[in-house]
């Protein structure tokens, strides 16, 4: 059995050398099932229309409020109070409304459809380095450490990177993860209901061109009825001109109330860009002067222009999202299918050090449940193992001791289904450091049993045991390997090794 | 240690990594380093320049670093402040943006630049040792990803992987 491992390995090596020439980013897309888009697997709270091609959040009613607003005002102004205008005044007026009316649609659609500026959540593989690298930093105590952090010096000014749990990045300076919409934006500065999205880096100058056009048609209208309710009056006395255009009334009012909030908020806006600061930051007083001397914006260019520039005439960053990319199921992830079980076994090597005190004892319980369970009713991959005939009559109990050696070694962590091999794999990725010092002082001799049980019988927990996926870190699949890195070589007589005593394990 | 070209004696180094995509049929992913932001000049796309302990046996530091600047320098570029930028800001907003539905942004077009590079880069100096750099854009600019590949059949290979088949053959 061995043999068709080594076989199917050789075969692989061997296979045909594609001459067509690719992208090294590229992976041919098999057509195994329907094409889906990244947008229908998107992770966050968005909804998606036109085929990813519009992104908007989940509660958009107050959207729609926004836009029948906008038109009924609007279309009354055209229908009632531009024919009169038009012909008193000059026909200029309805002119211009008409071209404000159309850049106050076009900025808030193109606010509201477009993605403010959302970071994809990280790939397993991220998140695994990172969780490694955060667990080195601290020491790691006990199972939640506390909320991560991470200092920066921009500029002259230390600014705080907060780790986001969801989204299993820290987050880049003046990023803030949006709870409506579950996703960490990019400059995010509010989630507006008004418009139905999150404002951000990509979509805050549309916004702010929204509502500065909005206020001047708002100003526009209001100023506008207003004199034809008084050039009417002026004929036929006010309250017949009231009477004879009921929609006017209803345009005052409506433009009156929205003129003090519109036009407040664009000022606050302008305030905002030309300081370089975003909502969030300006409600927080980051960079306000109260919270010490030496607080000062470092994102500001200096002068007010230059920030007003830079926020609207700046280069309009690509989304990084890609919605109507295509899934691609067959990345290569670090927990490999191809590979057999033996290679798992030997690349894998010292995952970890040590195990989680918690995942030991969950391995126990399988171990006593497996004890149960003949090896031969496992997966094909399965024999490699089986095999090995055990050669000396190695005891359980002698074997521990080379498995603490090698701590949680040797036996594949893998198994064979790489989709449940993920789950202990991650979980001995993230304790990976720790260890050394857990191990020893939480684990002393009652430990070493379950220690070498559950490595020996790690590749029968194919049913995914449950214990083993809230070990150390949540993640769905991890990196395998920083085994290239140890040496492997003396791992495979602990392989071996424990690979006997598997096969003695299930004879008893 | 590979050479810039694998040589006809590299044997089935030379016919492994004739093509990127045979690369990763022909080797097993051993690990992955990340190359983190560099957050010091602000929200700007720049990444760390510090070599990662992981390479310091599979590429030379300067290969290394000279990659990640000329990126670092590609990305400053796209995200460039200046004349060109607003030139285009203003045209976008007098157009009500639909001039992008025919003419790329400034940005974009560095962007394509850039996957031109890094494939470049793949494939001259890379892969022959055994490295993959993914484009930062598929991670969300957050990280450069470098794939770190084991040959699996190379008996020159550290891996344990003839070992392993050698240990099972019992």
């Amino acid at each position: 059995m061995h043999l068709g491992v080594s076989e199917s390995m050789r075969e692989c090596e061997y296979s045909q050398i594609s001459t067509r020439s690719s992208t090294p980013m590229e992976t041919p897309y098999k057509k195994r099932t329907p094409k889906k888009r990244k947008w229908e697997a998107f992770p966050g709270r968005n909804k998606f229309y036109c085929d990813g091609r519009i992104m908007m959040a989940k509660q958009t009613g107050v959207f729609y409020l926004t836009l029948v607003l906008i038109l009924v005002t609007c279309g009354l102004f055209f229908t009632f109070d531009c024919p009169y205008l038009a012909q008193q005044l000059t026909p200029i007026i309805p002119v211009i409304g008409g071209v404000l009316f159309l850049f106050v649609l076009g900025t808030l659609l193109r606010t509201s459809f477009s993605d403010p500026g959302v970071l994809p959540r990280a790939t397993s593989d991220e998140a695994a380095d990172l969780e490694r690298q955060i667990d080195v930093a601290n020491g790691s105590t006990g199972y939640r450490p506390p909320p991560r952090t991470k200092e920066v010096v921009i500029n002259g000014q230390t600014v705080k990177l907060k780790y986001c749990f969801t989204c299993k990045i820290f987050r880049p300076p003046r990023a803030s993860h949006c709870s409506l919409c579950d996703n960490c934006v990019e400059r995010f500065d509010h989630h507006c209901p008004w418009v139905g999205n999150c404002v951000g880096r990509r979509n805050y100058r549309f916004f702010y061109m929204f509502i500065l056009s909005l206020s001047f048609l708002t100003i526009f209208i209001f100023a506008f009825v207003i004199t034809h309710i008084i050039l009417s009056s002026h004929r036929n006395g006010f309250l017949k001109a009231l009477k004879d255009s009921p929609a006017s009334v209803l345009e005052v009012v409506v433009c009156f109330f929205s003129v003090w909030s519109i036009v407040g908020l664009s000022g606050f806006h302008t305030y905002l860009i030309s300081s370089n600061q975003t909502t969030n930051e300006d409600i927080k007083g980051s960079w306000s002067s109260k919270r010490g001397k030496d607080n000062y914006n470092p994102y500001s260019h200096g002068n007010i222009f230059t920030n007003c520039c830079a926020a609207l005439c700046g280069p309009l960053p690509p989304s990084l999202i890609d919605r109507r990319g295509f899934v691609q199921s067959d990345t290569p992830q670090l927990a490999s299918p191809t590979n057999g079980i033996t290679m798992y076994g030997a690349t894998q090597s010292q995952q970890s050090h040590m195990c989680d005190q918690d995942q030991c004892i969950q391995s126990t319980k399988f171990v006593l449940q497996a004890a149960a369970t003949p090896l031969l009713q496992q997966q094909s991959s399965e024999p490699v193992i089986l095999t090995a005939s055990p050669e000396n009559g190695v005891s359980l109990p002698g074997r521990t001791s080379l498995a603490l050696g090698g701590p949680c070694t040797s036996l594949p962590l893998g198994q064979p289904t790489p989709p449940t091999s993920t789950p202990s794999l991650s979980c001995h990725e993230a304790t990976d450091m720790l260890p050394i010092h857990g191990h020893t002082h939480n684990h002393s001799h009652p430990l070493q049993e379950p220690v070498a049980h559950h490595h020996f019988l790690t590749p029968e927990e194919v049913p995914s045991p449950p214990g083993m996926l809230h070990c150390g870190s949540p993640l769905g699949h991890s990196h395998t390997v920083q085994a290239g890195f140890y040496n492997p070589a003396s791992q495979d007589s602990l392989h071996e090794d424990s690979v006997r005593g598997l096969v003695k394990l299930s004879s008893v | 240690m590979q050479g810039l070209v694998p040589t006809a004696t590299d044997g089935n180094m030379a016919t492994e990594f004739h093509n990127l995509q045979e690369l990763r049929h022909s080797a097993s992913l051993a690990n992955k380093v990340f190359i983190q932001r560099d957050y010091s000049e602000g929200t700007t796309c720049k990444f760390q320049t510090k070599f990662p302990s992981e390479l310091e046996s599979r590429i030379e530091r300067t290969l290394f670093e000279d990659t990640v600047k000329t990126l670092n320098n590609y990305y400053a570029e796209a995200e460039k402040i200046g004349g060109q930028s607003y030139l285009e800001g203003c045209l976008a907003c007098a157009t009500a943006y639909l001039i992008f539905l025919c003419m790329e942004t400034r940005y974009e077009k560095v962007l394509k630049k850039i996957a031109k590079y890094i494939q470049e880069q793949n494939e001259k100096i890379y892969a022959p040792r055994g490295l993959l750099i993914t484009d930062p854009i598929e991670r969300g600019m957050r990280v450069i990803e470098i794939s770190i590949y084991e040959d699996r059949g190379s008996s020159g290979s550290s891996s344990g992987s003839s070992s392993v088949s050698g240990s099972t053959a019992r």
